[in-house]
């Protein structure tokens, strides 16, 4: 089967800057795909070369068969984004702004559109703003927006470069609730987001870009897997701080630090050095690492992070095998 | 042509609801215009025989406005979405550079004619005027409207602020619009203004626009229409090879 995105060797540079450097990739019909990195890493780039507002300097892009440069009509009516960018037509309605986006795509005025535009006002809870002017929605009513003129022309490909960020919870269940239907019911989904949390959730499927390039690509239970290493997390008494050869190592996340190991043998030397700091211990949990200690490890390089303790295992922290593309 | 006639009728109903703004207040200067000049020259120029110095700016104004105001529409929108980022909701559908080009231009055409019209009726009170060559009318009203409105998309995917575009139109429209005859005939001028004159593609505009009413004019219409027909021509291909190129659109 066609896949529903095929990168291939996509290279691109702005100046000095080497956003993509050889970027392949491929995306089947269907899927979940997330695509992580830090920032600059190269995300917004490689959609944008996606979606055609970024011309390439090598390389090839098609979605669903379709090259984004020499067949770029069919290819954009394959393809829906949202953009990061919180951008908006001042002089138009909700209503109005989805008729539009349709005629764009050729779709014209008929019972059947209308339906479809309500059926996604009312899934994106827009329904009551339909007819207000864009200037007098919140930021978040304007993503649900984006994320309607993406759908306006039923694209079997669907791309959210940050989708979420800063929209509150609600939007967010709302917004992929959505989105998982639309998947259920055979749309690709590609998603850039900060939230790893939502990318481990939704994802079946993960490329990490650092630098331009792809570092890592998996499944997202591949992925957990392969960095399977264990992660201690300590809650501290009140006014204790961790020693600094331990913060060094660890993060810190609502009260709780999060310390990755690989064998057993290594918790004893952390209790050790907690004793030896005089203790202060309220909690301790053991638990499997999530997908962002994948994220950070990956983002460390292959050399993974330094061992948890100097002497305890020197393949601790190694990173195990990549699946590395470009 | 995938998506022109959206994206005309979203050009013009972006235009239309700000129209107080977009075609009234352009109509109520050039009303100004004439009667402030036409209170002062009207008794003191005479430039063709048997026409008053008000009935000759009338169609000079009305020329004037529907320029000034196709390339204010092609490339306030343009550069408006682009500081703003909603340029993107054009770039990403399946529509070709040409249609682009086309529903842009024909929608600042659609502003400049609402508004030389809109000139013309408010002005149709204070002289009366002939329409000798109608056909001449219309012809450089629709050639002199859709130079000035690839300007103006050329203008505004040129622009990356907004001080850049003012600079564009005080520095190169108003000076072309204003120093082509609008307000005189360019055979009052002294002998080296008279040439710089016939080096501004406006002149020429208003000139064969103005024969239409009155059918006397400065130069012949038709060496007129050979002028502003090959500037039309020639602005069309360069803001289709830009847009084919994604000149400052496409990265």
């Amino acid at each position: 089967m066609t896949p529903a995105i095929r990168v291939q060797q996509v290279a691109k540079r702005f100046g000095s800057v080497e956003a993509l450097a050889g970027v392949s990739l491929e995306v089947p019909q269907g899927e979940f795909f997330g695509l992580l990195g830090p920032n600059g890493a190269g995300k917004t780039t490689l959609i944008s070369a996606l979606a055609g507002l970024v011309r390439l300097d090598r390389g090839r892009i098609e979605v669903m068969g379709c090259d984004v440069v020499a067949d770029y009509r069919n290819a954009r009516r394959q393809l829906g984004v949202v953009p990061q960018e919180l951008v908006f037509d001042p002089f138009f309605s909700v209503r109005e702004t989805l008729r539009i986006q349709c005629g764009y795509f050729g779709i014209r005025q008929s019972r059947k559109r209308e339906d479809w535009i309500d059926e996604i006002l009312a899934n994106l809870d827009l329904t009551g703003k339909a007819n207000a002017n864009m200037r007098s929605l919140s930021g978040g009513m304007k993503r649900r927006v984006l994320v309607a003129q993406a759908l306006v022309h039923r694209p079997p490909v669907i791309v959210l470069d940050e989708p979420t960020a800063g929209v509150d919870v609600e939007l967010r269940q709302t917004l992929w609730q959505f989105i998982r239907r639309l998947n259920q019911e055979g749309h690709t989904v590609v998603l850039t987001t900060h939230y790893l949390e939502e990318a481990e959730n939704l994802c079946t499927r993960i490329a990490m870009l650092k630098a331009g390039q792809v570092v890592a690509l998996d499944t997202t239970a591949n992925l957990l897997r392969r960095f399977s290493v264990h992660e201690l997390r300590l809650k501290l008494a009140p006014g204790i701080d961790l020693p600094p050869e331990l913060a060094s190592r660890a993060r810190h996340k609502e009260g709780v630090w999060f310390i990755a190991f690989d064998q057993y043998s290594e918790i004893e030397p952390v209790l050790g050095i907690l004793r030896a700091n005089g203790g202060g211990l309220e909690d301790l949990e053991i638990g499997k690492p999530d997908l962002e200690d994948v994220f950070v490890r990956v983002m460390h390089g292959k050399e993974g992070l330094p061992p948890l303790i100097a002497g305890a295992g020197a393949s601790a922290a190694s990173p195990g095998h990549l699946e590395v593309a470009g | 042509m995938t998506g022109f006639p959206t994206l005309f009728y979203k050009e013009v109903l972006r235009f239309w609801k700000v129209g107080f703004q977009t075609v009234a207040a352009p109509v109520i200067t050039a009303l100004l215009y004439l009667l402030i000049f036409s209170h002062v020259l009207e008794s003191r120029v005479q430039i063709y025989e048997k026409v008053s110095y008000t009935a000759f700016l009338v169609p000079g104004l009305v020329m004037m406005s529907l320029l000034q105001n196709a390339f204010a529409n092609s490339s306030s929108s343009l550069i408006q979405s682009k500081v703003t980022g909603s340029i993107i909701f054009v770039l990403l559908p399946p529509i070709s550079y040409r249609a682009f080009y086309m529903a842009y231009m024909l929608a600042a055409l659609v502003r400049g004619l609402s508004v030389g019209a809109g000139v013309l009726l408010a002005t149709l009170w204070f002289a009366p005027l002939q329409f000798a060559e109608p056909l001449w009318i219309l012809v450089f009203a629709m050639l002199g409207g859709s130079i000035l409105a690839s300007l103006g998309v050329i203008a505004g995917i040129w622009a990356d602020k907004f001080d850049q575009l003012a600079a564009f139109q005080n520095f190169l429209i108003m000076p072309l619009t204003f120093l082509s005859g609008v307000f005189y005939s360019i055979h009052s001028l002294p002998p080296f203004w008279q040439q710089v004159s016939h080096w501004n593609p406006v002149f020429y505009m208003i000139d064969g626009f103005r024969h239409g009413f009155f059918g006397v004019s400065d130069v012949s219409p038709w060496q007129s229409l050979t002028i502003v027909t090959t500037c039309f021509v020639l602005l069309s291909l360069l803001t289709l090879e830009m847009l084919k190129r994604g000149y400052k659109l496409r990265a």
